[in-house]
């Protein structure tokens, strides 16, 4: 994989940031977009724009082709089984807290429990503790180990037969870990409870397949793997979505309709009622034959190998600390120059092009076991390069001058 | 360089040797904000007496901006009255949305003008402002 080919392909990396070539270090938050996915958008706009599943016109089969080929690629994208398991949302929080509304209330009784971790996004935390609140169960957290890992003999003694729950980060957004959620689901198992993945972190870098991981549901957003904002998605298992309710009533998600009941349509329609997010869909699609046409194991390899040139770069830096493990196969470094606030770090940085986030990145509690009011974040993704990690580094030699 | 700008000698003064840092050891009016987009937090503690500002004092973290912000502030509005010190709460902002404004009681203020060019730094140079207006007004 040539990164430097990729760079080509994303015309918003070529410009000049308060007069410096932009470095773009914040992909965990979004990612740049290649121009085959905004040429996919105009495309769609300029020759297949149409409401779906309705129209007789040929404008009409051409969205709704155009809209269900997405589902497709992202069946087979994530491994799912069928296409109906394939749920089109507004990202990886809307496809949380689906979880949360539709099928916590079902199955939760006062005293049971959900199990999640501190690293938690605030969107894989605060549904679920809103749902303890609702239903009377407990939230209970595995404990992290001292560099940010998860030890599965503390999520064994944490989830019991009384955890109908278990909802985890595939990888942290903060930690750079990778969690061993397949593991995780087969503890979850035994004791009958569902397993939710977080997979916001994990699906633009890395292969995934939620049948491998046999997990009940997994949650990912489409701007942070190159496709639009405002596009996500909700896989879940087919015989666990159909035991649950819609969550949106209105057009599109009915199939009858009376004047005091009505009747959903079949899988994964019943939880798309309104006009759903075609040009997003679109988007994501083009997104995927994207990616997988590099590939996403050369995706991983080529951030693991970035990620262990910035590790060693960054620990170079006196004064730096790098949080979590010290070695990560994902392109995510969190840090802390001493005596110095994240957001000043940044604002230097941008002031020489370089983009990287600072503040508690949705991650309030874990935050504070971290024990840092707020973190500078440097996150790769497949169009970064060493020259970009060579650049972050002499960037924050510089802050530390400046504020020495 | 613009950064020189923001972050001239004088706000380095007030982040590194804070003044009125600290806190009263009474029930001084405490006024407890934070930003909850970025992290910073700030304890602003009040003495009101007689419609004036007689002391103020904060805790708090946060980067060098809002932390020389709440130094100044804390200077600048001891001794006012709480109609001057809205006033100087008020000519504040003006500074931060980039107009000019003269601070003939506290100059040392204006050394924060270069903040308005940073559009996403201006909340963190108003938090401590925020606290003392939320303070007056509880207090009225």
């Amino acid at each position: 994989m040539n990164a430097e080919l990729i760079r080509e392909q994303f015309p918003i990396l070529h410009q000049e940031i308060n007069g410096h070539p932009l470095v773009y270090l914040d992909s965990a938050a979004t990612s740049q977009k290649p121009r085959a996915v905004l040429d996919a958008l105009k495309h769609y706009y300029e020759w297949e724009n149409s409401n779906v599943h309705r129209g007789v016109h040929t404008l009409g089969s051409r969205a709704t082709d155009a809209y269900e080929g997405a589902r497709e690629k992202v069946a087979r994208f994530i491994g799912a089984a069928r296409t109906q398991e394939i749920i089109f949302t507004r990202g990886t929080t809307t496809s949380l807290n689906m979880v949360a509304s539709a099928y916590g209330p079902a199955v939760l009784q006062e005293g049971d429990e959900i199990v999640i971790t501190p690293m938690e996004h605030h969107s894989n935390l605060i549904p679920w503790q809103q749902l303890a609140i609702r239903t009377g169960a407990t939230l209970k957290y595995i404990p992290l180990q001292p560099d940010g890992n998860i030890a599965l003999e503390d999520a064994e003694k944490t989830i019991t037969d009384r955890t109908k729950i278990v909802s985890i980060a595939h990888v942290s957004n903060v930690l750079g870990v990778v969690n061993p959620v397949k593991e995780l689901a087969e503890i979850a198992h035994r004791h009958g409870a569902v397993m939710v993945i977080d997979g916001a972190q994990s699906t633009p870098h890395m292969k995934v397949n939620v049948q491998e991981l046999d997990c009940d549901f997994y949650a990912f957003s489409g701007h942070k793997m190159c496709a639009p904002t405002g596009i996500g998605v909700l896989y879940g298992k087919k015989h666990l979505l159909e035991s649950m309710e819609p969550i949106e009533f209105g057009g599109e998600m009915i199939d009858d309709v009376g004047l005091y009941e009505s009747t959903w349509k079949e899988l994964p329609w019943k939880f798309e009622g309104g006009t759903p997010i075609i040009a997003g869909a679109i988007g994501l699609g083009a997104a995927i034959d994207f990616l997988q046409e590099i590939g996403m194991d050369a995706i991983h390899q080529h951030e693991t190998k970035l990620a262990k040139y910035a590790t060693a770069k960054l620990s170079e830096i006196e004064g730096l600390t790098l949080y979590g493990p010290r070695e990560r196969e994902v392109g995510l470094l969190t840090f802390n120059l001493q005596d110095i606030h994240p957001h000043d770090v940044a604002t230097v940085l941008d002031a020489s092009g370089v983009a990287i986030r600072a503040g508690h990145h949705c991650c309030q509690p874990l935050m504070r076991w971290l024990e840092a009011s707020a973190t500078a974040r440097a996150s790769l993704y497949l169009y970064n390069t060493e020259q970009d990690i060579d650049r972050l580094a002499e960037a924050l030699v510089q802050t530390k001058e400046y504020f020495g | 360089m613009q950064l020189d700008d923001l972050y001239r000698r004088v706000i380095m003064d007030h982040y590194k040797n804070p003044r009125n840092r600290g806190k009263f050891d009474d029930d001084s009016l405490t006024v407890d904000l934070n930003n909850p987009t970025c992290g910073d937090r700030i304890s602003l503690q009040l003495k009101l007496e007689d419609g004036v500002v007689k002391d103020a004092r904060f805790t708090g973290e946060g980067c060098s901006i809002s932390m020389s912000s709440a130094s100044m502030m804390t200077e600048a509005v001891k001794g006012r009255t709480y109609a001057e010190a809205m006033d100087l709460a008020s000519r504040f902002s003006s500074l931060m949305q980039g107009e000019a404004v003269d601070f003939d009681e506290y100059e040392e203020l204006e050394a924060l003008s270069g903040v308005n060019k940073f559009p996403a730094r201006i909340k963190c140079a108003t938090l401590a402002w925020n606290a003392l207006k939320k303070g007056i007004h509880e207090e009225e």
